[in-house]
């Protein structure tokens, strides 16, 4: 291997040096990373009509009327921890899988993901509260449209780690699951990516061209 | 239609059956309908008694429906895919005669006449053109770069069920209800539930998503195998022509298929749930749809076409016994087509209303296609020059290709003028360009295809004499049905008219038809090629793999190949590795480096996700809102649990793989291979004499 | 490198990361809703702050880096990014101009 390209693939590489396992992995976290490419460009799309249909709020409530901040600002840190901590439960799986901590860490990020979906459907239920729903406009629509399926994944991430960590009280480290946990953290991150994209476009975008 | 619900069945009842329509209000067109639906069923109970007769389902189910194996996922798309260009094609036949006819108002209703339209261009579009690509790519692929299967085997079973439920939910919409009245393109506000409450959009927007999400996942597999699971020394700049139009059409997949996703998501959240993307009011704007479908419309067409000109860059250099010329040219070509093809999608809606400028842009960038394409087309007839050119079937539809769709790219490029395209958008013209196009382009490269590769696929050779009438049959009654729309195009004639008024039209019209009947007939010809060759399949045999003298590692096996591919993965020095040890003699060597091969087993989770989403798409249709449920949480269920089967290897010893292998080549070493002007007798077993030479 | 340092190293990695990440949405919170500049100058603030912040992620969780990263790794995101920045600024041109001459905004 050469120094040039000590990276196998995206996301914390467990090892420096070649295993039976990892040209198979390899494999594995570039499939896995090709998804989230096109998962990308279906956010993107979701993005180009948001930003297409700002004006379209057809005399309904305008964004400034809808959004909370707070509560933004609470589900931005909440995201980002979990970021953070997706990183701690790798690093103990680089370095210390045999100890009890990567479960704790995978818990705390499990309950960071539930809380930030917690603000999430508050917000949306005090936002339908005073008059927005998607039946409402093309512009609330566009916002429903985009938000919620952020939120969707952020869910089905929330499952898939249950899923993970019930594999590892099954199994243990295996191949399979520790490669499952690593492409997991590629989705939780990339995730946190589009909410980058979502607070600065969806939400100050919105307050400020809306 | 009736629009009563009730919880059991939401909002499927009597009236959904076109029988009711039959016998409340016989006419030609009500028995049109009903014919076609009887004939489906008779077909289903034909192939169930057919299958339970000769005891064929625990074969067809442990051998082919649970397999993992990429060579009989690719077969099993592309039988799917001639059972839908069987429908299409006589869908088309059908408008042909209508519109031969509709200078009155023909023989069919104008709701009846939209159904076939909209479905003969989803299903030639995303059931035909698709999985016949996809199913190629499936077979040949791994092959051709020394791999034994594809990066992600269940990941491609998987595929191939949600593209076959998605086919047959639109075969059902034939019996059950109606399709959608919107044309392949389904554009709202047509399309949405003011002005289409019935079922028809609904159907296509759940074959749309599901298939589309089928397609995705084989694009990202098909990317991943070339990218991680070459042979030793396959370096991507040795790679045959065929993989890299792949790589181009994988990542058109990867990339073009969340548009078309989107814009059917978002259509069904205006249609379900009252939400506004594309509605006329509240803010909706119809046109962001047609923007969305053709960022994913444009390549799409590319993402067909580029692996048909792969084949055609195959097919040309074999029949040609020459080195495929300007291999270089063509792989850049092929990128910069693929990168090209997502700048130019506004093509397809010059007349929407925005500025001269921007169209001016999307123009030029459209012309600019024609360029790299124009490479090409040069370069295979570089490669025919002072070659020894065998006219067997491929190559015949190798010139149709290269004539017609000279013909098809250049008023492609007349329509890329926007100032022209004001004129004649939306007529005949345009219909004649892209079946144009689309035929030769497409379809006669997948016919093409198959009489190459179907002896390596099934181990004998095509009938060539009826091969041969097909070929002739599907390019000549090509150009008698497409060549006069362009004239009936430019007499003004509008695209989807049931009937019109204008008998300058319907002589042109009645050659049309003539001419569709002719294809017709080459179908009918294809499927008699078929039943010609399994009949006499032992006169045709090729078990040692090789019958075209061909160039590219996957003759290098035996036909049909053994499950794992490859006894030894071969180790490549240079291009066309293959043709280059037949020149030096290497050929057929063994170097004794047999070791236990791994491969996935077969497992239920593709058919069975393929039976739960056709439900699925079903129950959504319908309103059917329990089973919605029902279906959504057994998916879960099902993709859960066989996360924790981890363990789906099993082991082909060493020593099963030599002795097959050596016994193999003993035969082979055993017969006297065979020079090209016995390519059709029954010696020709697969064992090629080499015509290649020197630096061939 | 021993173990240990390699540990601190990438745990250095990640908190690094995250505390930009942290500042940099904290300054774009603030340019968006504690400042009293036009309209146009805070999005362009905030999107620079956004565009910083992906390059920061991308760098420091999801490890990418342009120097190490296996060439087909480096490639996809590139041409992803080419991609997206084709069909969403398209869009917008597209539909923009539309709207201007339909005359919705
Ligand atoms: C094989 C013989 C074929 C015949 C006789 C045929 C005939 C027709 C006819 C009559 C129409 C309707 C034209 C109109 O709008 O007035 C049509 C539309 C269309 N065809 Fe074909 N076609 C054939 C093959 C194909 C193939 C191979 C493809 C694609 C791979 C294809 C794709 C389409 C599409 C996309 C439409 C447009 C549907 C719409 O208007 O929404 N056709 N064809
Ligand atoms: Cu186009």
């Amino acid at each position: 291997m050469s120094m040039r390209h000590r990276y196998r693939h995206p996301g914390l590489n467990l090892t420096d040096t070649p295993d039976e396992h990892l040209a198979k992995n390899e494999t594995t976290i570039f499939g896995f990373w090709v998804f989230l490419m096109s998962d990308l460009i279906f956010f993107g799309l979701m993005f180009a009509i948001y930003i297409t249909s700002i004006g379209a709020t057809a005399g309904g409530p305008r964004p400034h009327e809808l959004f909370d901040f707070t509560s933004l600002a609470i589900q931005t840190v909440l995201l980002l921890t979990s970021s953070l901590t997706v990183g701690f439960a790798s690093l103990v799986l680089k370095f210390d899988a045999k100890s009890g901590n990567l479960i704790v860490w995978l818990l705390v990020t499990l309950l960071l993901g539930l809380g930030f979906l917690f603000f999430e459907i508050r917000d949306f239920i005090e936002i339908a509260a005073k008059g927005g729903v998607p039946s409402r406009s093309g512009y609330l629509s566009a916002f429903y449209g985009l938000v919620l399926l952020h939120g969707l994944h952020v869910a089905m991430g929330c499952l898939w780690l249950v899923v993970i960590m019930i594999q590892i009280q099954v199994f243990g480290l295996i191949n399979v699951v520790t490669t499952r946990l690593i492409r997991f953290a590629l989705f939780w991150h990339f995730l946190d990516l589009i909410w980058i994209g979502i607070f600065s476009v969806v939400f100050f975008g919105g307050l400020h061209f809306g | 239609m009736n629009q009563t619900h009730s919880d059991l069945l939401g909002r499927l009842n009597l009236d959904s059956l076109p029988i009711t329509a039959l016998i409340k209000n016989p006419g030609t067109n009500e028995i049109v309908a009903n014919v076609a639906g009887l004939v489906m069923l008779v077909g289903v109970l034909v192939v169930l008694f057919i299958l339970t007769k000769f005891r064929l389902w625990r074969p067809l189910w442990s051998d082919w429906l649970t397999s993992t194996d990429h060579k009989k996922i690719g077969i099993m798309y592309v039988v799917f895919g001639i059972m839908m260009l069987a429908r299409g094609v006589i869908e088309g036949v059908v408008m042909r005669a209508q519109q031969a006819m509709g200078a009155g108002s023909g023989f069919l209703e104008p709701d009846h006449f939209a159904q076939l339209f909209s479905t003969h261009g989803t299903i030639m579009v995303f059931f035909v053109a698709v999985p016949f690509v996809l199913g190629y790519i499936n077979f040949v692929m791994p092959l051709q770069i020394g791999a034994r299967d594809v990066a992600f085997p269940v990941m491609n079973q998987i595929s191939l069920g949600l593209t076959v439920a998605a086919g047959m939910i639109l075969m059902v919409s034939l019996v059950v209800g109606e399709f959608s009245t919107g044309g392949w393109t389904a554009y709202p506000p047509y399309t949405g539930a003011r002005f289409n409450p019935g079922v028809g959009p609904d159907y296509w927007i759940w074959a749309i998503v599901v298939s589309g999400v089928g397609t995705t996942l084989s694009g990202i597999n098909f990317a991943v195998t070339i990218y991680k699971m070459r042979a030793p020394g396959m370096l991507l700049s040795r790679m045959p022509l065929f993989c890299w139009t792949v790589i181009c059409s994988s990542i058109l997949i990867i990339f073009a298929m969340p548009p078309l996703s989107v814009a059917a998501l978002l259509l069904g959240a205006d249609r379900y749930m009252d939400f506004h993307f594309f509605t006329n009011d509240l803010g909706g704007n119809m046109m962001n749809y047609a923007n969305l479908f053709w960022l994913f419309g444009h390549p799409e067409v590319y993402l067909l076409v580029l692996p048909v000109y792969g084949m055609y860059s195959e097919i040309v250099s074999t029949y040609s016994a020459k080195r495929l010329y300007g291999y270089l040219s063509l792989v850049i070509a092929t990128m910069s087509i693929a990168v090209l093809s997502f700048t130019v999608w506004l093509h397809h809606f010059f007349t929407m209303g925005q500025s001269a400028l921007i169209n001016a842009v999307f123009g030029i960038a459209t012309m600019l296609i024609a360029i790299p394409t124009g490479v090409k087309v040069y370069d295979w007839m570089a490669t025919m020059y002072r070659g020894r050119i065998r006219f067997n079937v491929p190559m015949i539809y190798l010139v149709g290709f290269l004539i017609l769709f000279v013909i098809g790219g250049l008023t492609g490029v007349i329509l890329a003028s926007p100032t022209v395209d004001f004129q004649v958008h939306n007529t005949l013209f345009l219909v004649a360009h892209f079946h144009n196009v689309l035929i030769p382009g497409v379809l006669f490269g997948l016919l093409a295809g198959y009489n190459y590769w179907f002896p390596k696929a099934f181990g004998f050779r095509l009938n060539e004499r009826l091969g041969k009438l097909t070929a002739y049959l599907w390019i000549v009654g090509f150009m008698i049905t497409f060549l006069p729309l362009y004239v009936v195009g430019l007499m003004g004639m509008p695209r989807r008219s049931y009937s019109y008024t204008d008998t300058e039209f319907v002589p042109w019209l009645v050659l049309a038809f003539i001419g569709a009947l002719m294809i017709l007939s080459a179908l009918l010809v294809f499927l008699e090629q078929l039943r010609v060759s399994i009949r006499d399949r032992d006169q045709n045999r090729v078990p040692f793999g090789d019958p075209w003298d061909a160039r590219t590692l996957e003759w290098s096996i035996s036909a049909p190949p053994p499950e794992y591919n490859f006894a030894i993965i071969p180790t490549v020095t240079k291009r066309d590795a293959f043709a280059e040890a037949k020149i030096t003699g290497q050929a057929y060597g063994s170097d004794d480096a047999y070791e236990d091969i791994k491969l996935p087993k077969n497992t239920p989770v593709g058919i069975m996700l393929c039976v739960l989403s056709g439900v699925w798409m079903f129950a959504l249709v319908w309103w059917i809102w329990w089973l919605v449920a029902l279906v959504t949480a057994l998916i879960f269920l099902l993709v859960i649990g066989w996360s924790f089967f981890v363990d789906n290897e099993r082991v082909i010893p060493a020593a099963q793989v030599r002795q097959e292998h050596q016994a193999w080549l003993a035969k082979l070493k055993a017969t006297p291979p065979v020079d090209r002007d016995k390519e059709f007798s029954p010696e020709n077993l697969g064992y090629a004499k080499t015509e290649l030479a020197g630096d061939a | 490198m021993d173990n240990k340092t390699k540990y601190q190293r990438d745990l250095r990695f990640y908190l690094t990361g995250f505390i930009l990440s942290l500042a940099l949405t904290g300054m774009a919170f603030w340019a968006a809703l504690g400042t009293t500049l036009s309209s146009g100058k805070i999005m362009a603030v905030v999107g620079v702050l956004g565009i910083v912040q992906l390059v920061v992620q991308l760098r420091y969780f999801l490890h990418i880096n342009a120097r190490k990263q296996k060439r087909e790794d480096f490639d996809l995101i590139l041409f992803s990014t080419l991609v997206l920045l084709i069909i969403v600024l398209g869009t917008v041109w597209i539909m923009g101009n539309l709207s201007i001459r339909m005359h919705t905004v």
